[in-house]
């Protein structure tokens, strides 16, 4: 008889035996793994966030220096110069695909705990809607150039207070009429609030608009017409395609997402893999007896120590799952905080992806492996006859 | 009777090296992070933490994008119970890189300083500030992290208002308490809207808030109250909070963020709690011959309950102690390593009675169940066990 491997069920059974230490290292595991899954699913929300939230083909121009819209300022002189540059899409009726944009932040409460934040209030030119196509209405309808009226994002109408459907919202001496509620997907978009630009800027008493938005005729031109624009002394502005312009508006939170995360995976793995070392020990002491049968029986040094290896990942690979259970029910839930690049509320949410499942599961698998290693290869090395007198 | 089981469980703590070893290792790094991360938390809160009861922050009520005309600095320093006024404005340059992030305002000095008097500057430097128009006052860590001395000329890039800008250090400030944040940078509100004069005249005379000193901390609803009524339906409505309340208002913003690292640093204790549990639910099932031998003795169950409760208590005690320990260090690593996002990072008090308090937390819970067992058992059950 050729004893190599010392059957599964074998290390199952052994896994089933002492529920209570299976049950609470594998649950050490399972934490350690559920708040690995979580950092990188808030990682994957905010990346898929921010890299929807702008179409390749449009091009956002701010101020040169300001890195974010609100700190920008743009002249009506400016944006009739670039809106003159060849390079620029036209809609059905002939006309130009650009809108000038007054953006600003006001602060509104949050519902239940009315704790203020800071909300993007966008006044968007005529094309503002022709140009992300990614914002449709849910309820109610467009607000009409020229009034006061105003549509607010999926995730302002759920997480504030007044600014449903109907309802009026004063700032700046006006009170603007809620008119319709957009959902733009998963996108930034969903965190604002949208209005006639020309309206923003008589209300805020703004003589600059803040940013242009304008959509290229040729995608590939994209270089060239940038080249030309920068190389024009009127301008004082800079260029960037928008999926590219709202990638860099997050880069600081994504930075603080992944090295908070990656800390604390190294910190708490650590204690798993104490966990799983203390009971893979005991394991190996409680059953000297047995591993002297089993080597008796003729199973070499290697299977017993795969046994033990075996024992070791699966006991890591229900933690890992049950990990992974527990995490994929945060997909229910949205985060909505201030980015600080911005200084403007965020709203986007756990994201579960395929990686991320495989990720965590080998993430478990290698605090399995660390903590089973040593004890595995301490049960290999016993001498059958001591291993059979100590029983 | 206490000692001799002190000194039974000390021994049972023991007995096993290497499991006792990895468990106490698993303990102080758990109890570590936790006071870590408890720490990032009170790092959070700073800001309002060091806020004085004495000082307003009147800005714009839309939000504090916009900015408050000068004019309302007398209005506001008529208001009764407003002791002293002074103003200040974000500027948002960029050293170098942006990574290099630190506060940056543009104050009047005189009465900037009067309003903060925990920001101590020599005489001779504070002097010397005021005179230069183009001068700065910065923290000591800032001047710290980037080796500046007083005379040296620092440019920044204007990202709100456009272009390179050169300031030189005129002094250093120190924060006269531990909380004092030393990681900020102030120049001459004169000089930047001097600038914003010539080019934008309408933007000019404008400022992004105003501090208001008062008498008494008790009045500032009050005042507050009477300024915003000042300004009720004016161009420019304001809203007036305490400073706490202002520094809170930020801190609110990202409070998703900090209630993730709440929970977060709970889950670990969660995690050791799991690890714990099971080393104590071990080395009770390994003894269950032992203890059904000791009430054959004549003990009774307390003993055992007892003697598992002191070795799971000894046991943490031990982690524990090694962790908050180890935290004094740590924290002062990391506050080093990230003294650009937390200015102030240091260990509160509170933090150490909550990682004492989780540690105990920790062992009664996993002595719980394999005491409640042992104590329980019948003696011939006992006795007949196999681990």
């Amino acid at each position: 008889m050729n004893l190599t491997r010392v059957p599964l069920s074998y290390v199952w059974r052994n896994l089933l035996t002492r529920k209570l230490t299976t049950g609470l290292t594998a649950g050490g595991m399972a934490l350690v793994v559920f708040v690995f899954a979580t950092v990188l699913m808030l990682e994957a929300g905010l990346k898929q966030t921010l890299t929807a939230t702008g179409l390749p083909q449009n091009v956002v121009v701010i101020r040169k220096g300001s890195q974010t819209e609100v700190q920008s300022g743009v002249s009506r002189s400016e944006a009739a110069i670039i809106e003159s540059q060849p390079n620029i899409a036209l809609d059905g009726a002939g006309r130009l695909l650009s809108s000038r944009e007054s953006v600003v932040l006001i602060s509104l409460k949050k519902q239940g705990s009315g704790k203020p934040a800071n909300v993007v209030v966008r006044g968007a030119g005529e094309q503002g809607l022709a140009l992300r196509p990614q914002v449709q209405l849910l309820a109610g309808r467009q607000f009409r150039p020229g009034s006061s009226e105003i549509i607010v994002g999926r995730a302002i109408a759920d997480g504030f207070d007044g600014v449903q459907l109907g309802t009026s919202l004063r700032f700046a001496r006006r009170d603007w009429l809620v008119v319709g509620i957009f959902d733009a997907g998963k996108t930034g978009f969903n965190s604002e609030i949208w209005g006639d630009a020309e309206q923003m800027m008589q209300a805020f008493r703004r003589i600059n608009y803040s940013a242009l938005v304008f959509q290229l005729a040729d995608s590939n031109g994209y270089e060239a017409s940038r080249q030309a624009l920068e190389a024009d002394q009127r301008l004082t502005t800079e260029y960037k395609r928008e999926t590219r312009f709202y990638a860099d508006q997050a880069q600081t939170m994504a930075t603080f997402i992944s090295i908070l995360g990656t800390v604390l995976s190294v910190i708490f793995s650590i204690g798993a893999v104490i966990g799983a070392m203390i009971t893979m020990y005991a394991a190996v002491a409680n059953r000297t007896g047995e591993i002297g049968t089993l080597r008796a029986l003729g199973y070499r040094r290697s299977s017993v120590m795969a046994a033990f290896l075996a024992e070791s990942l699966l006991l890591a690979l229900l933690g890992g799952v049950m990990g992974v259970v527990l995490a994929s029910f945060m997909q229910f839930f949205a985060v909505s905080t201030m980015n600080w690049q911005t200084f403007s509320e965020l709203a986007f949410s756990f994201t579960l992806t395929p990686a991320i499942v495989v990720k965590s599961l080998l993430f478990a698998l290698f605090m399995g492996l660390l903590g089973g290693f040593l004890p595995a290869v301490r049960a290999a090395r016993m001498q059958i006859v001591d291993a059979l007198r100590a029983a | 009777m206490m000692l001799f089981l002190l000194r039974m469980s000390l021994k049972n703590a023991l007995r096993h090296r290497l499991r006792a070893a990895l468990t106490l290792a698993g303990l102080a790094v758990a109890i570590l992070s936790f006071g870590l991360l408890s720490t990032v938390v009170t790092a959070w809160y700073a800001g309002a933490d060091a806020a004085s009861d004495k000082r307003l922050i009147s800005r714009s009520a839309i939000s504090l994008v916009f900015p408050l005309p000068m004019s309302y600095g007398e209005k506001i320093r008529s208001v009764e119970g407003v002791t002293g006024i002074s103003w200040a404005n974000w500027f948002g340059g960029i050293y170098i890189e942006p990574k290099n992030f630190f506060p940056q305002f543009a104050v009047d000095p005189p009465s900037y300083l009067r309003l903060y008097p925990e920001f101590q500057v020599d005489e001779a430097e504070r002097a010397a500030f005021f005179r230069d128009r183009r001068g700065c006052l910065v923290g000591r860590k800032l001047a710290q992290r980037f080796g500046w001395k007083v005379g040296d000329t620092i440019p920044l890039k204007g990202t709100i208002y456009p272009g390179t800008w050169s300031f030189v250090v005129r002094g250093i400030y120190e924060g006269r308490d531990a909380t004092t944040d030393e990681n900020q940078f102030f120049f001459h509100w004169d000089y930047l809207n001097e600038w914003v004069l010539q080019r934008y005249p309408k933007r000019g005379n404008a400022t992004g808030v105003f501090v208001v000193g008062i008498r008494e901390g008790s009045e500032a609803a009050l005042i507050s109250e009477r300024v915003d009524n000042q300004f009720r339906n004016s161009l420019a409505e304001t809203l007036t909070e305490t400073e706490k309340s202002f520094q809170l208002s930020f801190v609110a913003m990202t409070d998703s963020i900090v209630l993730a690292i709440q929970v977060v640093s709970y889950v670990v204790i969660l995690i050791i709690m799991a690890v714990m549990a099971n080393t104590m639910a071990m080395a009770a099932r390994e003894r269950t011959a032992e203890y059904a031998t000791l009430k054959a003795l004549g003990f009774g169950p307390p003993v055992v309950g007892w003697l598992i409760l002191l070795e799971s208590v000894l046991l943490c005690a031990l982690g524990a102690g090694l962790g908050i320990l180890l935290s004094f260090p740590a924290v002062k690593l990391v506050g080093h390593a990230l003294d650009n996002l937390f200015p102030v990072f240091h260990i509160a008090s509170q933090t150490l009675w909550l990682q004492a308090g989780a540690a105990l937390v920790v062992a009664l819970v996993s002595a719980a169940v394999p005491a409640w067992q042992s104590m329980r058992i019948r003696i011939v059950d006992g006795l007949r066990a196999i681990a």
